[in-house]
């Protein structure tokens, strides 16, 4: 009888998979995973009490650098929020090209985690040919912004600026040459026997234990539950689009692929018809200078994040500074599932799972 | 589907909760001793299976507990809130009920330091374990 | 004792007068290791500095390493926290001499917007010695390649 030892391996902090400063103290059993204890914190940079010392306005750069994979997603989220304690209405037009940047956001972290799901398991051209296409988002974000990765382009009430001429075309070209990336993608990745193996029935999330965890967004529409806040709740104006809300069925790794790739397909879809749409006319609803909600007002808002329910809780105390401002980040929740899909599997396993469930730490950690 | 979730809370618990409604989310105004009682009908009775958020706020001479529960993919939604008073910040863990208030629990005690009875792993998660001081608190100085 | 006229006629029959020292350097400024480590906003401009739009690998920088033991140049890019602090630290320590810390991004430079909080280290400098600060929040890829350059002719003794 050959006697054994659990050993204790940390992956990370430092780790070029963790997607920054995740650490989990992993407890082996030969080469299976008994046991995983996830550590954060080591990006926690204290935003929620900077919170409180800056002004409604001022704060708004700080909700891209939570989630920087998808620049304007939070910072959408965050302006809605204080539109909704405001009651402010926001103009059609500045509505629609949100929808579109919100989209676009959408596709460039989508497009972000394709890439890194690839070398995080081996495959470092996957890399390449993402980060490629995805450099044609950072240029429309520049045109717009004037920044390529941390775009402060929301405001409350609309959006900072117009979009400029040369954005359509780009954007029209973009979209038309999307099918062929997405092509290019499937043949590489998706149709790659050596990524289905690695991917295919490894990490299985079941469906209860997905809604019990909390796991929100495509990881838990990956697990077979079609619930897309764009769809159940539609903030914003996404009650006019035509799109679908891909679901998996089994909840593996192989379908949280699958999820990013068919979610790309329809933010394309959305933003199509909003450029369709588009009509003209005011950018930005008249807002106060100084913003001050009223003494004991409170929302908690939430949108479709590309990592799932991103969730904005405000208390107002009547001055122009958030009494409490907390950010329900669905990265830092969709980790609390990451021992439960690893037990059991294989270490390397761990690697494809940490990738697959696309935590992103600036958000995690706030 | 909340006129009958209305009735059936005032006839548990008449008198010692609130019900404010319109608003984004139905809104149950409770007390901290039956917290757990209430989120335990709510998850068995009405199906809400989903722990959206739970955050703490400061209010000076109280912290109040906001948790905000979804039944999915159905979209009910409730917001139960609950005070707590400062100078024994204690209320009863809902890990048992959702995993998902886990780490969040962990985050409010170490940034709040509200204590959750009944929490397997209740320690720091975003700090270091030798930080002093719950920073997100109205009266936390900085070293 | 050379003289400098000895020196001009080995150079004319291809026999090159130097130091150790100096061809090391040369070789090392023109292929750094960098360790691939980061927390926030500034790695993913790290990593788009490496793919194929404007791929680092011009510069012959494009080795990055996962160890510290194999890297020389560490990048420090995103904030460093008081719980990422003795990580930092212990990875700095693991890297072979002759080593180099390059702080890329407002929040490694000076803790940036998150400087007000509680969590958050003034600056990386503040327990490293950096070589080159690369400001921008976050700096654009030609900015980091710029930073590079400045380290290299650092490393050749030209700054």
């Amino acid at each position: 009888m050959i006697e054994s030892d659990f050993i204790t391996i940390n992956v990370g902090p430092q780790h070029p998979s963790t997607h920054g400063g995740l650490h989990a103290e992993t407890v082996l059993d030969g080469e299976h995973i008994v046991d995983v204890k996830v550590h954060l914190g080591y990006v926690h940079r204290s935003v929620e009490k900077i919170a409180e010392s800056r002004t409604y306005t001022q704060f708004i750069p700080y909700n891209s650098r939570l989630d920087y994979l998808a620049t304007h997603l939070p910072a959408m989220g965050y302006c809605q929020a204080v539109e909704k304690l405001l009651g402010v209405t926001v103009p059609e037009r500045a509505e629609y090209i949100r929808v579109i940047m919100a989209e676009l956001s959408r596709i460039a972290s989508h497009m972000l985690f394709i890439g890194s799901l690839a070398i995080d398991i081996g495959a470092t051209t996957g890399l390449i040919y993402c980060f490629r296409d995805r450099e044609r988002i950072m240029d429309m974000f520049e045109m717009t912004s004037g920044q390529r990765l941390i775009a402060s382009y929301m405001r409350i009430g609309g959006i900072a600026e117009d979009l400029p001429e040369e954005f359509y075309p780009a954007v029209k070209s973009f979209l038309d040459d999307l099918p062929y990336m997405l092509d290019e993608y499937n043949n590489l990745l998706t149709g790659n026997e050596i990524l289905q193996a690695r991917l295919k029935n490894t990490g299985i999330l079941p469906a209860d234990k997905a809604i019990a965890y909390g796991v929100s967004g495509p990881n838990l529409r990956a697990s077979g539950i079609a619930y897309d806040i764009r769809k159940a709740e539609p903030y914003s104006i996404y009650e006019r689009f035509d799109f679908d809300v891909p679901i998996g069925s089994k909840g593996d790794n192989w379908d949280r692929f699958l999820m990013r790739i068919r979610e790309i397909e329809e933010s394309a879809k959305i933003i199509r018809q909003a450029l369709q749409d588009l009509p003209e006319g005011e950018i930005r609803a008249k807002v106060p200078r100084i913003i001050k909600p009223e003494k004991g007002a409170e929302v908690y808002h939430r949108i479709e994040s590309s990592k799932g329910e991103l969730g904005f809780y405000i208390v107002s105390d009547g001055s122009e500074k958030p009494y409490r401002l907390h950010v329900r980040a669905p990265s830092f929740i969709n980790l609390g599932v990451l021992p439960l899909i690893s037990r059991g599997g294989k270490l390397q396993d761990l690697i494809a799972n940490i990738a697959t469930l696309d935590p992103v730490l600036g958000e995690a950690d706030r | 589907m909340y006129q009958e979730l209305k009735e059936r809370l005032l006839k548990n618990w008449d008198g010692k909760i609130e019900i404010n409604e319109g608003k984004d989310f139905f809104e149950i105004i409770t007390q901290s001793e039956i917290l757990f009682t209430l989120m335990e009908f709510l998850k068995k009775e009405f199906g809400f299976n989903y722990l959206a958020n739970l955050c703490g706020v400061d209010y000076g001479e109280k912290f109040t507990m906001v948790y905000h529960v979804c039944r999915i993919p159905e979209n009910l939604k409730v917001c139960v809130k609950a005070d707590i008073p400062r100078d024994n910040p204690e209320i009863d863990s809902l890990t048992c009920l959702w995993p998902a208030a886990d780490f969040q629990e962990r985050e409010v005690y170490d940034l709040m330091g509200i204590v959750f009875k009944g929490h397997p792993d209740l320690k720091r998660i975003l700090l270091p374990e030798d930080f002093e001081g719950h920073p997100l608190r109205k009266d936390y100085k900085a070293v | 004792m050379v003289l400098e006229k000895d020196v001009k006629m080995l150079e004319k029959n291809n026999i090159i007068v130097t130091t150790l020292e100096k061809i090391w350097n040369w070789g090392r400024a023109h292929s750094f290791w960098p360790l691939s480590y980061g927390c926030n906003c500034c790695p993913i401009e790290l990593m788009a500095s490496g793919a194929a739009r404007f791929d680092i690998a011009r510069y012959g920088y494009e080795v990055f390493r996962a160890s510290p033991r194999q890297a020389d140049l560490l990048i420090v890019a995103g904030p460093v926290t008081v719980k990422m602090k003795p990580v930092v630290q212990r990875v700095y320590a693991q890297m072979p001499e002759p080593k180099w810390v390059l702080a890329m991004g407002n929040c490694a430079i000076s803790g940036g917007p998150f400087k007000d909080g509680y969590s958050v280290l003034p600056g990386c400098d503040t327990f490293l010695p950096v070589d080159v600060y690369v400001p921008g929040c976050p700096p654009r890829p030609e900015a980091l390649f710029n930073g590079l350059l400045e380290l290299k002719a650092k490393v050749l003794g030209q700054r």
